[in-house]
Protein backbone atom coordinates (compact mmCIF):
# COMPACT_ATOMS: atom_id res chain seq x y z
CA UNK A 1 0.00 0.00 0.00
CA UNK A 2 2.38 2.65 1.14
CA UNK A 3 4.51 1.42 -2.29
CA UNK A 4 1.83 2.02 -4.47
CA UNK A 5 1.53 5.56 -2.84
CA UNK A 6 5.19 6.71 -3.48
CA UNK A 7 5.02 5.25 -6.84
CA UNK A 8 2.05 7.11 -7.72
CA UNK A 9 4.12 10.48 -5.86
CA UNK A 10 7.15 9.41 -8.08
CA UNK A 11 4.79 9.68 -11.19
CA UNK A 12 3.26 12.81 -10.04
CA UNK A 13 6.57 14.46 -9.51
CA UNK A 14 8.09 13.45 -12.94
CA UNK A 15 5.56 14.82 -14.72
CA UNK A 16 5.17 17.87 -12.66
CA UNK A 17 8.93 18.67 -13.02
CA UNK A 18 9.26 17.88 -16.53
CA UNK A 19 6.31 19.89 -17.53
CA UNK A 20 8.26 22.69 -16.00
CA UNK A 21 11.63 21.83 -17.06
CA UNK A 22 10.44 21.78 -20.56
CA UNK A 23 9.18 24.99 -19.97
CA UNK A 24 11.89 26.30 -18.78
CA UNK A 25 14.00 25.14 -21.23
CA UNK A 26 11.61 26.09 -24.38
CA UNK A 27 12.83 29.19 -25.40
CA UNK A 28 16.17 27.74 -26.16
CA UNK A 29 14.66 24.62 -27.89
CA UNK A 30 12.78 26.99 -30.16
CA UNK A 31 15.39 28.81 -31.16
CA UNK A 32 17.22 25.85 -31.73
CA UNK A 33 14.25 24.92 -33.92
CA UNK A 34 13.52 27.60 -36.16
CA UNK A 35 17.59 27.68 -36.59
CA UNK A 36 16.94 25.08 -39.17
CA UNK A 37 13.57 26.27 -40.49
CA UNK A 38 13.24 28.84 -44.00
CA UNK A 39 12.65 32.25 -43.12
CA UNK A 40 8.69 31.45 -43.95
CA UNK A 41 8.36 28.47 -41.91
CA UNK A 42 10.00 30.80 -39.35
CA UNK A 43 6.92 32.81 -38.73
CA UNK A 44 4.26 30.80 -39.66
CA UNK A 45 0.84 31.17 -37.82
CA UNK A 46 0.00 28.79 -36.55
CA UNK A 47 3.50 28.01 -35.90
CA UNK A 48 5.39 24.80 -37.02
CA UNK A 49 6.88 22.75 -34.48
CA UNK A 50 8.68 19.36 -35.92
CA UNK A 51 6.89 18.78 -39.24
CA UNK A 52 8.68 21.01 -41.48
CA UNK A 53 11.71 20.74 -44.38
CA UNK A 54 14.92 20.70 -41.91
CA UNK A 55 17.00 23.19 -43.78
CA UNK A 56 20.91 24.27 -42.95
CA UNK A 57 20.79 26.67 -45.05
CA UNK A 58 20.77 29.55 -42.10
CA UNK A 59 23.70 28.44 -40.91
CA UNK A 60 25.36 28.86 -44.14
CA UNK A 61 24.08 32.12 -44.91
CA UNK A 62 25.46 33.18 -41.08
CA UNK A 63 28.89 31.96 -41.70
CA UNK A 64 29.30 33.28 -45.37
CA UNK A 65 27.98 36.59 -44.44
CA UNK A 66 29.11 37.94 -41.24
CA UNK A 67 32.44 37.07 -40.73
CA UNK A 68 31.53 34.76 -38.29
CA UNK A 69 34.41 33.08 -38.01
CA UNK A 70 35.92 36.50 -36.44
CA UNK A 71 33.71 37.22 -33.89
CA UNK A 72 33.89 33.59 -32.83
CA UNK A 73 37.30 34.10 -32.86
CA UNK A 74 37.17 37.16 -30.88
CA UNK A 75 35.33 35.80 -27.93
CA UNK A 76 37.15 32.58 -27.66
CA UNK A 77 40.48 34.72 -27.45
CA UNK A 78 38.61 37.41 -24.95
CA UNK A 79 37.04 34.67 -22.52
CA UNK A 80 40.01 32.12 -22.69
CA UNK A 81 42.76 34.78 -22.34
CA UNK A 82 41.49 36.62 -19.72
CA UNK A 83 40.50 33.12 -17.50
CA UNK A 84 44.32 31.73 -18.01
CA UNK A 85 46.08 35.04 -17.58
CA UNK A 86 44.00 35.27 -14.39
CA UNK A 87 44.60 32.00 -13.26
CA UNK A 88 48.02 32.99 -13.74
CA UNK A 89 47.77 35.96 -11.39
CA UNK A 90 45.25 34.38 -9.12
CA UNK A 91 47.36 30.96 -8.50
CA UNK A 92 49.87 31.89 -6.76
CA UNK A 93 47.89 34.54 -4.39
CA UNK A 94 45.24 31.69 -3.92
CA UNK A 95 48.23 29.56 -2.55
CA UNK A 96 49.59 31.74 -0.51
CA UNK A 97 46.36 32.75 0.97
CA UNK A 98 44.92 29.09 1.71
CA UNK A 99 48.94 27.50 3.09
CA UNK A 100 50.33 31.02 4.68
CA UNK A 101 47.72 32.65 6.26
CA UNK A 102 47.66 35.80 8.28
CA UNK A 103 46.04 38.06 10.14
CA UNK A 104 45.26 39.71 7.40
CA UNK A 105 44.17 36.92 4.87
CA UNK A 106 40.49 37.09 5.04
CA UNK A 107 40.43 41.08 5.29
CA UNK A 108 42.17 41.00 1.66
CA UNK A 109 39.76 38.28 0.29
CA UNK A 110 36.65 40.37 1.12
CA UNK A 111 38.58 43.37 -0.20
CA UNK A 112 39.16 41.67 -3.39
CA UNK A 113 35.25 40.22 -3.47
CA UNK A 114 34.19 43.92 -2.71
CA UNK A 115 35.89 45.32 -6.05
CA UNK A 116 33.62 42.56 -8.38
CA UNK A 117 30.69 44.87 -6.74
CA UNK A 118 32.02 48.40 -8.33
CA UNK A 119 28.96 49.01 -10.83
CA UNK A 120 30.68 48.76 -13.78
CA UNK A 121 28.96 52.18 -15.35
CA UNK A 122 30.80 54.02 -12.53
CA UNK A 123 33.47 53.51 -14.25
CA UNK A 124 32.55 53.67 -18.14
CA UNK A 125 34.40 56.53 -19.11
CA UNK A 126 37.25 56.48 -17.22
CA UNK A 127 38.08 52.84 -18.79
CA UNK A 128 36.54 54.31 -22.50
CA UNK A 129 39.45 57.28 -21.54
CA UNK A 130 42.52 55.41 -20.60
CA UNK A 131 41.38 52.88 -23.56
CA UNK A 132 41.28 55.57 -26.41
CA UNK A 133 44.33 57.05 -24.99
CA UNK A 134 46.41 54.03 -25.17
CA UNK A 135 44.94 52.77 -28.19
CA UNK A 136 42.88 50.11 -26.97
CA UNK A 137 39.59 50.50 -27.93
CA UNK A 138 38.09 47.77 -30.20
CA UNK A 139 41.37 45.78 -29.27
CA UNK A 140 41.24 42.06 -28.25
CA UNK A 141 43.86 42.58 -25.72
CA UNK A 142 42.21 45.19 -24.08
CA UNK A 143 39.22 43.66 -23.66
CA UNK A 144 40.87 40.51 -22.41
CA UNK A 145 42.41 42.68 -19.87
CA UNK A 146 39.36 44.06 -18.27
CA UNK A 147 37.34 41.20 -18.22
CA UNK A 148 40.62 39.16 -16.55
CA UNK A 149 40.34 42.52 -13.88
CA UNK A 150 36.21 41.45 -13.63
CA UNK A 151 37.24 37.97 -12.72
CA UNK A 152 39.84 38.12 -11.02
CA UNK A 153 38.18 38.17 -7.60
CA UNK A 154 36.21 35.10 -8.50
CA UNK A 155 38.98 33.22 -9.36
CA UNK A 156 41.03 33.76 -6.33
CA UNK A 157 37.75 32.96 -4.25
CA UNK A 158 36.75 30.05 -5.92
CA UNK A 159 40.97 28.71 -5.69
CA UNK A 160 41.02 29.79 -2.16
CA UNK A 161 37.92 27.52 -1.61
CA UNK A 162 39.20 24.45 -3.35
CA UNK A 163 43.29 24.91 -1.93
CA UNK A 164 41.76 25.07 1.41
CA UNK A 165 40.30 21.83 1.30
CA UNK A 166 43.71 20.38 0.81
CA UNK A 167 44.66 18.80 3.92
CA UNK A 168 47.84 20.64 5.73
CA UNK A 169 49.51 17.19 7.13
CA UNK A 170 50.26 16.13 3.47
CA UNK A 171 52.50 19.22 3.18
CA UNK A 172 54.27 18.78 7.18
CA UNK A 173 54.81 14.93 6.24
CA UNK A 174 56.40 15.89 2.79
CA UNK A 175 58.44 18.89 4.71
CA UNK A 176 59.28 16.29 7.07
CA UNK A 177 60.97 14.06 3.97
CA UNK A 178 62.85 17.30 3.07
CA UNK A 179 60.58 18.39 0.70
CA UNK A 180 61.62 22.15 -0.10
CA UNK A 181 58.81 24.75 -1.07
CA UNK A 182 59.59 24.50 -4.70
CA UNK A 183 59.08 20.37 -4.72
CA UNK A 184 56.17 20.82 -2.05
CA UNK A 185 54.31 23.09 -4.65
CA UNK A 186 55.38 21.00 -7.67
CA UNK A 187 54.84 17.38 -6.79
CA UNK A 188 52.39 17.94 -3.57
CA UNK A 189 49.98 20.21 -4.22
CA UNK A 190 49.95 21.05 -8.36
CA UNK A 191 48.35 17.26 -8.33
CA UNK A 192 45.90 17.44 -5.45
CA UNK A 193 44.83 20.88 -7.13
CA UNK A 194 44.53 19.74 -10.50
CA UNK A 195 40.35 19.50 -10.14
CA UNK A 196 39.74 23.17 -8.29
CA UNK A 197 41.99 25.11 -11.12
CA UNK A 198 39.80 22.89 -13.85
CA UNK A 199 36.28 24.06 -12.18
CA UNK A 200 37.59 27.85 -12.16
CA UNK A 201 38.94 27.77 -15.55
CA UNK A 202 35.45 26.36 -16.63
CA UNK A 203 32.95 28.80 -14.72
CA UNK A 204 35.20 31.74 -15.67
CA UNK A 205 35.30 31.21 -19.00
CA UNK A 206 31.59 30.97 -19.25
CA UNK A 207 31.43 33.79 -17.20
CA UNK A 208 33.79 35.75 -19.58
CA UNK A 209 32.39 34.79 -23.05
CA UNK A 210 28.66 36.07 -21.74
CA UNK A 211 29.48 39.32 -20.07
CA UNK A 212 27.86 41.65 -22.36
CA UNK A 213 28.66 45.42 -20.78
CA UNK A 214 32.46 46.13 -21.43
CA UNK A 215 32.04 43.48 -24.50
CA UNK A 216 29.41 45.86 -25.85
CA UNK A 217 31.09 48.68 -24.87
CA UNK A 218 34.56 48.77 -25.68
CA UNK A 219 34.26 47.08 -29.40
CA UNK A 220 33.18 47.88 -32.14
CA UNK A 221 33.99 46.07 -35.85
CA UNK A 222 37.43 44.71 -35.31
CA UNK A 223 37.29 42.87 -31.10
CA UNK A 224 33.55 42.45 -30.99
CA UNK A 225 33.17 39.24 -29.66
CA UNK A 226 29.76 37.25 -29.93
CA UNK A 227 28.06 38.83 -27.49
CA UNK A 228 28.03 42.04 -29.72
CA UNK A 229 27.63 40.42 -33.20
CA UNK A 230 24.18 39.17 -31.98
CA UNK A 231 23.30 42.59 -30.44
CA UNK A 232 23.64 44.06 -34.06
CA UNK A 233 21.06 41.63 -34.90
CA UNK A 234 18.58 43.87 -33.08
CA UNK A 235 18.55 46.90 -35.84
CA UNK A 236 15.55 46.07 -38.11
CA UNK A 237 17.65 45.29 -41.18
CA UNK A 238 18.81 42.46 -39.57
CA UNK A 239 15.56 41.19 -38.13
CA UNK A 240 14.97 37.07 -39.86
CA UNK A 241 14.25 34.77 -37.17
CA UNK A 242 15.71 32.13 -38.77
CA UNK A 243 19.33 33.37 -39.08
CA UNK A 244 18.97 34.96 -36.11
CA UNK A 245 18.43 31.68 -34.38
CA UNK A 246 21.07 29.99 -36.24
CA UNK A 247 23.84 32.61 -34.89
CA UNK A 248 22.01 32.58 -31.23
CA UNK A 249 22.48 28.73 -31.88
CA UNK A 250 25.88 28.81 -32.63
CA UNK A 251 27.04 31.52 -30.37
CA UNK A 252 25.33 29.65 -26.92
CA UNK A 253 26.25 26.01 -27.63
CA UNK A 254 29.76 25.54 -26.38
CA UNK A 255 28.66 27.20 -23.40
CA UNK A 256 25.52 24.92 -23.29
CA UNK A 257 27.79 22.04 -23.43
CA UNK A 258 30.31 23.15 -21.14
CA UNK A 259 27.43 24.70 -18.70
CA UNK A 260 26.38 21.64 -18.11
CA UNK A 261 29.58 20.10 -16.68
CA UNK A 262 30.32 22.65 -14.15
CA UNK A 263 26.69 23.05 -12.39
CA UNK A 264 28.15 22.27 -9.17
CA UNK A 265 31.51 24.71 -9.48
CA UNK A 266 28.39 27.12 -10.87
CA UNK A 267 27.25 26.96 -7.30
CA UNK A 268 30.56 27.61 -5.45
CA UNK A 269 31.85 29.57 -7.98
CA UNK A 270 28.94 32.79 -7.52
CA UNK A 271 28.62 32.50 -3.72
CA UNK A 272 31.87 32.51 -3.24
CA UNK A 273 31.50 29.58 -1.06
CA UNK A 274 29.29 30.52 1.36
CA UNK A 275 26.80 27.59 -0.18
CA UNK A 276 28.27 24.28 -1.25
CA UNK B 1 54.05 27.74 11.72
CA UNK B 2 54.95 29.35 8.91
CA UNK B 3 58.80 30.54 8.85
CA UNK B 4 59.59 34.31 8.14
CA UNK B 5 60.66 32.86 4.68
CA UNK B 6 57.51 31.54 3.38
CA UNK B 7 55.45 34.20 4.72
CA UNK B 8 57.47 36.73 2.62
CA UNK B 9 57.30 34.43 -0.05
CA UNK B 10 53.21 34.51 0.65
CA UNK B 11 52.98 38.17 -0.08
CA UNK B 12 55.17 38.18 -2.98
CA UNK B 13 52.85 36.15 -4.47
CA UNK B 14 50.02 37.35 -3.39
CA UNK B 15 51.37 41.06 -4.81
CA UNK B 16 50.18 41.35 -8.22
CA UNK B 17 46.42 40.29 -7.72
CA UNK B 18 46.18 42.61 -5.67
CA UNK B 19 48.25 45.59 -6.84
CA UNK B 20 45.89 44.80 -10.15
CA UNK B 21 42.88 44.86 -8.16
CA UNK B 22 44.21 47.87 -6.52
CA UNK B 23 44.68 49.53 -9.96
CA UNK B 24 41.38 48.78 -11.21
CA UNK B 25 39.39 50.08 -8.28
CA UNK B 26 41.50 52.97 -7.31
CA UNK B 27 42.49 54.58 -10.81
CA UNK B 28 39.28 54.69 -12.43
CA UNK B 29 37.18 55.48 -9.39
CA UNK B 30 39.56 58.38 -8.59
CA UNK B 31 38.85 59.73 -12.20
CA UNK B 32 35.06 59.51 -12.02
CA UNK B 33 35.11 61.03 -9.03
CA UNK B 34 37.11 64.19 -10.29
CA UNK B 35 35.11 64.26 -13.16
CA UNK B 36 32.10 64.15 -10.87
CA UNK B 37 32.63 67.73 -9.58
CA UNK B 38 33.26 69.13 -12.96
CA UNK B 39 31.42 70.66 -15.95
CA UNK B 40 32.53 68.34 -19.04
CA UNK B 41 31.33 68.02 -22.47
CA UNK B 42 34.04 66.38 -24.50
CA UNK B 43 31.73 67.25 -27.61
CA UNK B 44 30.87 70.50 -26.57
CA UNK B 45 33.60 72.69 -25.31
CA UNK B 46 35.56 69.80 -23.17
CA UNK B 47 36.99 70.57 -19.70
CA UNK B 48 34.36 73.64 -18.74
CA UNK B 49 35.73 74.33 -14.87
CA UNK B 50 34.85 72.86 -11.79
CA UNK B 51 31.31 73.23 -10.44
CA UNK B 52 31.28 71.84 -7.29
CA UNK B 53 28.13 69.47 -6.48
CA UNK B 54 26.46 71.11 -9.13
CA UNK B 55 26.38 67.51 -11.00
CA UNK B 56 25.41 65.89 -8.17
CA UNK B 57 22.05 68.31 -7.73
CA UNK B 58 21.29 68.38 -11.45
CA UNK B 59 21.61 64.05 -11.27
CA UNK B 60 18.76 63.78 -8.81
CA UNK B 61 16.37 67.03 -10.22
CA UNK B 62 16.71 65.86 -13.32
CA UNK B 63 12.94 64.94 -14.72
CA UNK B 64 14.69 60.92 -15.65
CA UNK B 65 16.07 60.74 -12.24
CA UNK B 66 12.64 59.18 -10.60
CA UNK B 67 11.55 57.09 -13.45
CA UNK B 68 14.69 55.82 -13.33
CA UNK B 69 14.86 54.88 -9.42
CA UNK B 70 10.72 53.30 -10.30
CA UNK B 71 12.16 51.30 -13.70
CA UNK B 72 14.88 50.21 -11.35
CA UNK B 73 13.07 49.16 -8.32
CA UNK B 74 10.65 47.48 -10.47
CA UNK B 75 13.04 45.46 -11.79
CA UNK B 76 15.14 44.56 -9.18
CA UNK B 77 11.78 43.72 -6.71
CA UNK B 78 9.96 42.02 -9.53
CA UNK B 79 13.01 39.49 -10.37
CA UNK B 80 13.96 39.09 -6.68
CA UNK B 81 10.11 37.79 -5.96
CA UNK B 82 9.41 35.75 -9.07
CA UNK B 83 12.86 34.17 -8.93
CA UNK B 84 13.00 33.66 -5.14
CA UNK B 85 9.57 32.25 -4.54
CA UNK B 86 9.35 29.86 -7.72
CA UNK B 87 13.73 29.10 -6.86
CA UNK B 88 12.18 27.45 -3.63
CA UNK B 89 9.17 26.06 -5.63
CA UNK B 90 11.32 24.47 -8.19
CA UNK B 91 14.10 23.45 -5.58
CA UNK B 92 11.63 21.60 -3.14
CA UNK B 93 9.91 19.46 -6.68
CA UNK B 94 13.39 18.79 -7.86
CA UNK B 95 15.02 17.81 -4.39
CA UNK B 96 11.53 15.04 -4.54
CA UNK B 97 12.44 11.53 -5.52
CA UNK B 98 12.02 11.32 -9.89
CA UNK B 99 12.78 9.65 -12.89
CA UNK B 100 15.34 11.53 -15.01
CA UNK B 101 16.41 13.80 -12.26
CA UNK B 102 19.69 14.66 -13.45
CA UNK B 103 17.86 15.82 -17.37
CA UNK B 104 15.60 17.97 -15.89
CA UNK B 105 18.03 19.87 -13.40
CA UNK B 106 20.00 20.03 -17.56
CA UNK B 107 16.76 21.98 -19.00
CA UNK B 108 15.84 24.37 -15.66
CA UNK B 109 19.70 25.56 -15.95
CA UNK B 110 20.48 26.34 -19.28
CA UNK B 111 19.29 29.67 -19.28
CA UNK B 112 21.65 30.83 -17.16
CA UNK B 113 24.11 29.76 -19.91
CA UNK B 114 22.78 31.74 -22.68
CA UNK B 115 24.41 34.76 -23.42
CA UNK B 116 22.14 37.99 -22.19
CA UNK B 117 22.12 39.51 -25.55
CA UNK B 118 20.37 36.61 -27.28
CA UNK B 119 17.92 35.97 -24.44
CA UNK B 120 16.96 39.58 -24.74
CA UNK B 121 16.87 39.54 -28.72
CA UNK B 122 14.96 35.80 -28.94
CA UNK B 123 12.40 37.22 -26.41
CA UNK B 124 11.92 40.32 -28.24
CA UNK B 125 11.43 38.77 -31.72
CA UNK B 126 10.79 35.22 -31.41
CA UNK B 127 8.09 35.79 -28.43
CA UNK B 128 7.36 39.09 -27.97
CA UNK B 129 6.67 40.65 -31.42
CA UNK B 130 3.54 41.65 -31.57
CA UNK B 131 3.17 40.59 -35.19
CA UNK B 132 5.27 37.32 -35.65
CA UNK B 133 6.08 36.60 -31.89
CA UNK B 134 4.71 33.24 -30.78
CA UNK B 135 2.87 35.12 -27.92
CA UNK B 136 0.89 36.86 -30.68
CA UNK B 137 0.30 33.69 -32.42
CA UNK B 138 -1.00 32.49 -29.36
CA UNK B 139 -3.54 35.40 -28.27
CA UNK B 140 -4.75 35.48 -31.83
CA UNK B 141 -5.58 31.38 -31.08
CA UNK B 142 -8.08 32.35 -28.42
CA UNK B 143 -9.44 35.73 -30.44
CA UNK B 144 -7.37 38.27 -28.50
CA UNK B 145 -5.54 41.48 -29.60
CA UNK B 146 -1.96 40.91 -29.76
CA UNK B 147 -0.31 42.93 -27.04
CA UNK B 148 2.95 45.10 -27.89
CA UNK B 149 4.90 43.33 -24.69
CA UNK B 150 7.88 45.55 -24.67
CA UNK B 151 5.39 49.32 -25.37
CA UNK B 152 2.89 48.52 -23.43
CA UNK B 153 3.69 46.00 -20.81
CA UNK B 154 7.50 47.16 -21.06
CA UNK B 155 8.75 46.91 -17.53
CA UNK B 156 6.97 43.34 -17.10
CA UNK B 157 8.65 42.14 -20.01
CA UNK B 158 12.04 42.94 -18.89
CA UNK B 159 11.36 41.58 -15.25
CA UNK B 160 10.04 38.25 -17.15
CA UNK B 161 12.82 38.02 -19.38
CA UNK B 162 15.49 38.74 -16.86
CA UNK B 163 14.07 36.27 -14.20
CA UNK B 164 13.72 33.63 -16.86
CA UNK B 165 17.69 34.24 -16.70
CA UNK B 166 17.91 34.54 -13.07
CA UNK B 167 15.63 31.33 -12.40
CA UNK B 168 17.83 28.81 -12.87
CA UNK B 169 20.68 30.74 -10.30
CA UNK B 170 18.04 31.14 -8.00
CA UNK B 171 16.99 27.42 -8.29
CA UNK B 172 20.49 25.61 -8.43
CA UNK B 173 21.50 27.25 -5.17
CA UNK B 174 18.00 26.40 -3.19
CA UNK B 175 18.42 23.11 -4.26
CA UNK B 176 22.56 22.76 -3.32
CA UNK B 177 20.98 24.08 0.03
CA UNK B 178 17.97 21.69 0.28
CA UNK B 179 19.72 18.70 -0.12
CA UNK B 180 21.91 19.11 2.79
CA UNK B 181 18.71 19.57 5.22
CA UNK B 182 18.68 16.40 7.16
CA UNK B 183 15.97 14.40 5.93
CA UNK B 184 15.36 12.41 9.15
CA UNK B 185 14.06 15.98 10.97
CA UNK B 186 11.26 15.91 8.01
CA UNK B 187 10.61 12.40 8.80
CA UNK B 188 9.92 12.43 12.22
CA UNK B 189 8.04 15.70 11.99
CA UNK B 190 5.75 13.87 9.36
CA UNK B 191 5.59 10.84 11.89
CA UNK B 192 4.10 13.23 14.63
CA UNK B 193 1.72 14.48 12.07
CA UNK B 194 3.25 17.52 11.28
CA UNK B 195 0.87 18.53 8.00
CA UNK B 196 3.52 19.55 5.10
CA UNK B 197 2.63 23.36 4.77
CA UNK B 198 3.87 23.30 8.47
CA UNK B 199 6.94 21.23 7.68
CA UNK B 200 7.79 23.26 5.07
CA UNK B 201 7.49 26.82 7.41
CA UNK B 202 8.79 25.37 10.40
CA UNK B 203 11.80 23.43 8.92
CA UNK B 204 12.39 23.47 5.53
CA UNK B 205 12.00 27.70 4.86
CA UNK B 206 14.42 28.36 7.84
CA UNK B 207 16.67 25.72 6.90
CA UNK B 208 16.64 28.17 3.68
CA UNK B 209 16.86 31.11 4.81
CA UNK B 210 20.94 32.02 4.75
CA UNK B 211 20.71 30.24 1.21
CA UNK B 212 17.44 32.89 0.08
CA UNK B 213 19.68 36.04 1.66
CA UNK B 214 22.71 35.24 -0.46
CA UNK B 215 20.55 34.71 -3.56
CA UNK B 216 18.81 38.08 -2.99
CA UNK B 217 22.29 39.64 -2.03
CA UNK B 218 23.92 38.42 -5.01
CA UNK B 219 21.08 38.99 -7.41
CA UNK B 220 20.45 42.42 -5.88
CA UNK B 221 24.27 43.20 -7.48
CA UNK B 222 23.77 41.99 -10.74
CA UNK B 223 20.40 43.22 -11.28
CA UNK B 224 21.32 46.61 -10.34
CA UNK B 225 23.64 46.83 -13.12
CA UNK B 226 21.51 44.79 -15.87
CA UNK B 227 22.14 46.72 -19.48
CA UNK B 228 22.58 44.51 -22.17
CA UNK B 229 18.75 43.08 -21.63
CA UNK B 230 17.46 47.09 -21.92
CA UNK B 231 20.37 47.98 -24.57
CA UNK B 232 18.85 44.90 -27.16
CA UNK B 233 14.97 45.70 -26.43
CA UNK B 234 13.61 49.01 -25.36
CA UNK B 235 16.86 51.26 -25.42
CA UNK B 236 15.62 52.49 -22.00
CA UNK B 237 12.18 54.38 -23.80
CA UNK B 238 8.74 53.15 -22.66
CA UNK B 239 10.06 54.00 -19.01
CA UNK B 240 12.49 51.42 -18.81
CA UNK B 241 15.68 53.42 -18.01
CA UNK B 242 17.24 51.98 -15.10
CA UNK B 243 19.59 54.19 -13.34
CA UNK B 244 22.54 52.26 -14.75
CA UNK B 245 21.30 52.75 -17.86
CA UNK B 246 20.35 56.54 -17.52
CA UNK B 247 24.32 56.82 -16.53
CA UNK B 248 25.14 55.52 -19.90
CA UNK B 249 23.09 57.36 -21.58
CA UNK B 250 24.54 60.67 -20.04
CA UNK B 251 28.00 59.36 -20.62
CA UNK B 252 28.37 57.62 -23.86
CA UNK B 253 25.66 58.74 -25.71
CA UNK B 254 24.88 62.58 -24.52
CA UNK B 255 28.44 62.88 -23.62
CA UNK B 256 27.97 65.06 -20.67
CA UNK B 257 30.72 63.35 -18.34
CA UNK B 258 30.33 65.46 -15.39
CA UNK B 259 26.71 64.72 -14.91
CA UNK B 260 27.11 60.88 -16.07
CA UNK B 261 29.80 60.73 -13.04
CA UNK B 262 28.14 61.92 -10.46
CA UNK B 263 25.73 59.54 -11.62
CA UNK B 264 27.57 56.48 -11.22
CA UNK B 265 29.12 57.61 -7.83
CA UNK B 266 25.81 57.42 -6.95
CA UNK B 267 25.70 53.96 -8.22
CA UNK B 268 28.74 53.17 -6.56
CA UNK B 269 27.27 54.69 -3.12
CA UNK B 270 24.35 52.08 -3.80
CA UNK B 271 26.41 49.05 -5.07
CA UNK B 272 28.58 49.64 -1.23
CA UNK B 273 25.81 49.63 0.91
CA UNK B 274 24.14 46.28 -0.12
CA UNK B 275 28.15 44.86 -0.59
CA UNK B 276 28.24 45.54 3.09
CA UNK B 277 25.50 43.33 3.92
CA UNK B 278 26.63 40.47 1.95
CA UNK B 279 30.15 40.74 2.71
CA UNK B 280 29.26 39.92 6.45
CA UNK B 281 27.06 36.62 5.63
CA UNK B 282 30.31 35.49 3.22
CA UNK B 283 32.96 37.04 6.15
CA UNK B 284 31.26 34.90 8.67
CA UNK B 285 30.70 31.87 6.60
CA UNK B 286 34.81 32.24 6.18
CA UNK B 287 35.30 31.72 10.34
CA UNK B 288 33.42 28.84 10.15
Amino acid sequence: MARSVTTQRKIINTAAAWGIGFLIFFPILWTILTSFKTEATAIADPPVFLAFDWTLENYEVVLERSNYARFLWNSVFIAGGSTLLGLIIAIPAAWSMAFVPSRRTKDILLWMLSTKMLPAVGVLYPIYLIFIKMGLLDSRIGLTVVLMLINLPIIVWMLYTYFREIPGEILEASRMDGATLKDEILYVLTPMAVPGIASTLLLNFILAWNEAFWTLNLTAAKAAPLTAFIASYSSPEGLFYAKLSAASTMAIAPILILGWFSQKQLVRGLTFGAVK
Amino acid sequence: MATQHSRSAARLMMAPAVILLLGWMLVPLTMTLFFSFKKYLPMRGGDLGWVGFDNYIRFVTSSAFWPSVTATLVIVLGVLFITVVFGVLLAILLDQPMWGQGIVRILVIAPFFVMPTVSALVWKNMFMDPVNGLFAHLWQAFGLTPVEWLSQASLGSIVMIVSWQWLPFATLILLTAIQSLDSEQLEAAEMDGAPALSRFGYITLPHLSRAITIVVLIQTIFLLSIFAEIFVTTQGSFGTCTLTYLIYQRVLESQNIGLGSAGGIYAVILANIMAVFLMRIVGKNLDA
